[in-house]
């Protein structure tokens, strides 16, 4: 009796802990082409999550714009569509904000701006987050889909453990499956993806091969805060959230970024499929509070035992 | 204390006293009970700035977990008093001490991490802090009150008396940051935060330094943190252990001017009481328009004037003049010399010496030894390992097998700043300076790094300045000198440690005929010195004039060794450097 309350548990885990994993593999993706291509420091990614959440309820329920598609197929192309969104936003922030301290007019300085970068993102984050709360409201919100409390059962498997396929996780799961492989193949195989790869690589060398890196960056900035967004509009399916959801995000993000190895799309992804899996796995055995502090625990062994990440190449050279 | 500090500190303390004054006079004319919040929260902040400051203004390591020190102090008084009925005096000093107890404990494995790892990983501490307390049951703990002893539990029914503990508190943080600003430890940690590797190499202990200056900043923060709680009467974790508290820190620092003990003043003055009134009068319409508001601002300033108001103020208004004279040196006790062995004796000896990175041997069973007095000139093609040799000898990089003995003490295991204080100066390919810093402070850290006192050390940087012919230079900050004047520099800070052996990696690079002419007189007067050399250099012609002896690289491999003249006609090396078909054309 224990043993299948044991087998069902785990198998739920691994089940959760797969389809959460990839959507927080994708969440990483985003982040890693701004952290870990780009090396700009973003305070605000979680902040670019909550905005692609709301833009995705603002869109499905609250605005209704998309009411027509029905609450099957609604809150998915939501998601998908806060991407262009975000894209603009993102590449506006890096217009203004962004550019004055990173890429060219920072690269071979004292700290590579990293100072500045910091700072500024630090503010954004600020900005967003209680700038959110006046704009949004602190009253959690959903993306109401049904199927968010419908799951497919497999099973019962051993005696009468049941895994529990949660609809809207998977649907989730499957998009963002979907969204990696298509940006990792527009990264790796098309022009625009290689000159990004240079331009991120190299600023200055980029430069004299005709690249503008400028916009370059505009674009991977954009990419990265949409494909965040993406994630972001997928997970507001499944739980609800406030203007200071963001938080309990971007250490995700980053734990996911490190552990992959920075600079690795592919790396991101695993990194952030194994940080879900490692969340999923110790809700098993803590009290629901210490989750997230497991998660700051994993983050600081990752960075301290391996910063060059998992998966990851060499570190940076001293 | 540094050159010309004494004066500096004893002016800047008057102006801390006139502030303090000043500053509490004020409060005798604020009568309404809120604004008298404000006023004593406005020294509160500021200490926590200037904690941060200590750590990441002086020695850029950029924390943005301060919050761990602030809650730790707040919830050390807050539970000493319901506990054990611990009054606020001795809660405080007691928060301080678990303050500095937790930055060990942070320190410890975080200062392995530079850069942005350590940013990101600092942020990780206080949020695991934060849920672990509400996991505990903290999530709102308030100060009971002790109506039977009102003043032993820092109960006061005056609310001024607050202000002035607070500026209080805040006069002693910044008489600290003071005196470490004109010290040794804050040239140490200003060197640190603008080139570790070169401080490194001078002979600075960077982990040690940078630990002791989180120990003082943690034991600050968690002053600070103390004191608010028992101003506020209730704790909870996200108050003090949250995000915001972690930012203000780092933004009322930015936003008044980093790395300047009056830059935190400046920004608690500017910001708390704006950011106060705006959550009082609009708080209620516009929930959050505090962090708003200060997200603007230090966008703002990072735009506008990146290093904080404090500086583009002093820049544009009271730019000091930057020819402070040489300090008069000649009454001054020489620091004793290292004993100098007869020339002819070997110094240093490598054996076997090896080192890959992955399968690529860079330094592969290299031999060699340098006589005391001897000039040795180290050739290579590019890629020949010659900077990777220096960077194993001076302990930049481990070895993988081999030995390197200094007048028979074993330099490889030892760290580079343990190396410098061996005997061995260094310069780097690319220079590397600390360029806010002056002339002289730059070569005085050198000085440092050899573990001299002050006045042997401001001693021995002016006399290797005068070596180096840069005594006129002393007072002008080092990015503004010119490369050959870098390259001269960098060559007086390793000597102002009293080396006994130079490595001198590429000080002629970048030089034109003339220059390149007037670094080699330094260095051949140098040699008439008694001092001993090994010199990786390019420029053949100067190599010959130079070098009593060559050592040949290529691929890793020493290549061949001797006397320049038999060396630049052997038939190996002239097929390394040209090619084996330039060879054959030329024999045949």
């Amino acid at each position: 009796m224990d043993l299948e309350i044991l087998i069902e548990n785990v198998l739920n885990a691994v089940t959760a802990g797969i389809t959460i994993g990839c959507i927080y593999g994708l969440m990483c993706i985003g982040l890693g082409l701004i952290f870990g291509i780009m090396r700009i420091v973003n305070f605000a990614q979680g902040e670019l999550l909550m905005l692609g959440m709301f833009a995705s309820f603002y869109l499905v329920t609250g605005g209704r714009v998309l009411s027509f598609l029905g609450p099957y197929w609604g809150p998915f192309i939501g998601a998908l569509c806060a991407a262009p969104l975000l894209f603009a936003g993102g590449a506006l922030i890096h217009k203004f904000l962004i550019s004055r301290v990173s890429g060219l007019r920072t690269a071979g300085t004292l700290d590579e701006g990293h100072f500045g970068q910091l700072i500024v993102t630090l503010g954004i984050s600020l900005i967003l987050q209680n700038g959110g709360q006046i704009l949004f409201g602190s009253t959690p919100v959903a993306v109401r889909t049904p199927l968010s409390s419908e799951a497919f059962l497999i099973g019962p498997v051993y005696g009468a453990a049941t895994v529990f396929l949660n609809k809207a996780k998977l649907i989730a799961f499957f998009v963002a499956i979907l969204v990696a492989i298509a940006l990792y193949l527009t990264l790796e195989y098309t022009r625009l993806g290689k000159a990004l790869r240079a331009a991120a690589d190299n600023p200055t060398a980029a430069t004299y091969m005709g690249i503008e890196v400028d916009s370059a960056y505009r674009i991977a900035f954009g990419l990265g805060a949409a494909i965040t967004a993406v994630a972001g509009g997928l997970i507001a399916t499944y739980i609800s959230f406030g203007p200071f959801v963001g938080f309990d995000y971007v250490i995700i993000m980053y734990s996911g970024v490190v552990l992959g190895g920075m600079g690795s799309i592919l790396g991101a992804f695993w990194g952030g499929l194994t940080v879900g899996f490692v969340q999923q796995f110790s809700a098993l055995i803590l009290p629901p509070q210490l989750q997230n502090a497991a998660i700051f625990v994993v983050f600081l062994m990752i960075v301290l035992l391996r910063p060059q990440g998992l998966f990851g190449r060499s570190a940076e050279r001293a | 204390m540094r050159q010309g500090a004494g004066p500096h500190l004893r002016r800047s303390l008057a102006v801390l006293a006139g502030l303090t004054v000043a500053y509490l006079v004020l409060t005798l004319f604020v009568k309404n009970s809120y604004y008298q919040l404000i006023l004593t929260l406005v020294p509160v902040w500021a200490l926590f700035g200037v904690s941060w400051n200590i750590l990441s203004g002086y020695g850029g390591q950029l924390s943005f977990g301060h919050a761990s020190f602030f809650g730790i102090g707040a919830y050390t008084v807050t539970l000493a008093v319901v506990y054990w009925r611990l009054s606020p005096w001795l809660g405080i000093p007691l928060g301080m001490v678990l303050g500095g107890l937790a930055a060990i404990a942070i320190g410890t494995p975080t200062f392995r991490l530079r850069g942005h790892y350590f940013a990101l990983s600092m942020l990780a501490y206080p949020l695991a802090i934060l849920y672990v307390l509400q996991y505990l049951g903290f999530q709102e703990v308030s100060i009971p009150m002790h109506r039977d002893h009102p003043v032993a539990f820092m109960e006061f029914s005056e609310p001024r008396v607050y202000t002035v503990i607070a500026m209080a508190l805040l006069a002693g943080g910044v008489a600290v940051s003071l005196i470490i600003e004109n010290s040794r430890f804050g040239l140490a940690l200003l060197a640190i935060r603008q080139n570790e590797l070169a401080a490194e190499a001078a002979g600075i202990n960077a982990r040690q330094w940078k630990m002791r200056s989180l120990i003082v900043s943690g034991m600050m923060a968690a002053a600070a943190g103390g004191f608010y709680a028992r101003v506020l009467l209730v704790v909870t974790p996200d108050s003090v252990f949250g995000m915001l508290t972690s930012a203000q820190a780092v933004v009322v620092t930015l936003f008044g001017g980093v790395a300047s003990v009056w830059g935190p003043l400046i920004g608690a003055a500017v910001l708390v009481p704006l950011a106060e009134t705006l959550q009082a009068e609009l708080g209620t319409y516009l929930p959050g328009i505090q962090g708003v508001v200060y997200g603007i601002a230090i966008i703002g300033i990072m735009l506008l004037s990146p290093d904080g108001l404090f500086w583009t103020i002093r820049d544009r208004w009271f730019r000091p003049s930057g020819t402070e004279p040489i300090p008069d040196v000649s009454g001054r006790p020489a620091p004793a010399r290292p004993a100098v062995a007869a020339p002819g004796t070997p110094l240093l000896q490598v054996e076997n010496l090896s080192r890959s990175f992955g399968g690529l041997k860079a330094v592969s069973e290299v031999s060699f030894s340098i006589a005391q007095g001897e000039i040795l000139g180290i050739i290579g093609p590019n890629g020949a390992g010659k900077t990777t040799l220096f960077n194993v000898l001076n302990g930049v990089l481990t070895a993988d097998a081999g030995s390197a003995m200094l007048a028979g003490q074993q330099m490889l295991g030892c760290k580079t700043f343990e190396v410098c204080r061996m005997g061995v100066g260094r310069t780097f390919q690319v220079v590397r300076s600390f360029p806010r810093l002056p002339v002289l402070d730059n070569v005085v850290v050198g000085a440092y790094g050899a573990g001299m006192s002050d006045r042997e050390a401001i001693a021995s940087a002016v006399r290797a300045l005068r070596q180096v012919g840069l005594d006129g230079q002393a007072g002008v900050a080092a990015g503004q000198l010119t490369n050959k004047q870098l390259r001269l520099m960098e060559l007086a800070r390793a000597l102002a440690g009293q080396p006994r052996l130079l490595l001198l990696d590429e000080t002629l690079a970048g030089l034109g005929r003339e220059e390149c002419d007037s670094v080699l007189a330094v260095l051949a007067q140098l040699r008439q010195q008694g001092m001993t050399i090994c010199i990786i250099e390019h420029t053949m012609h100067a190599m010959m004039r130079l070098a009593d002896r060559f050592v040949v690289l290529d691929h890793g491999r020493v290549l061949a060794t001797g006397l320049p003249r038999a060396v630049v006609e052997d038939a190996s090396v002239i097929e390394a450097y040209l090619g084996k078909k330039w060879l054959a054309r030329q024999s045949a």
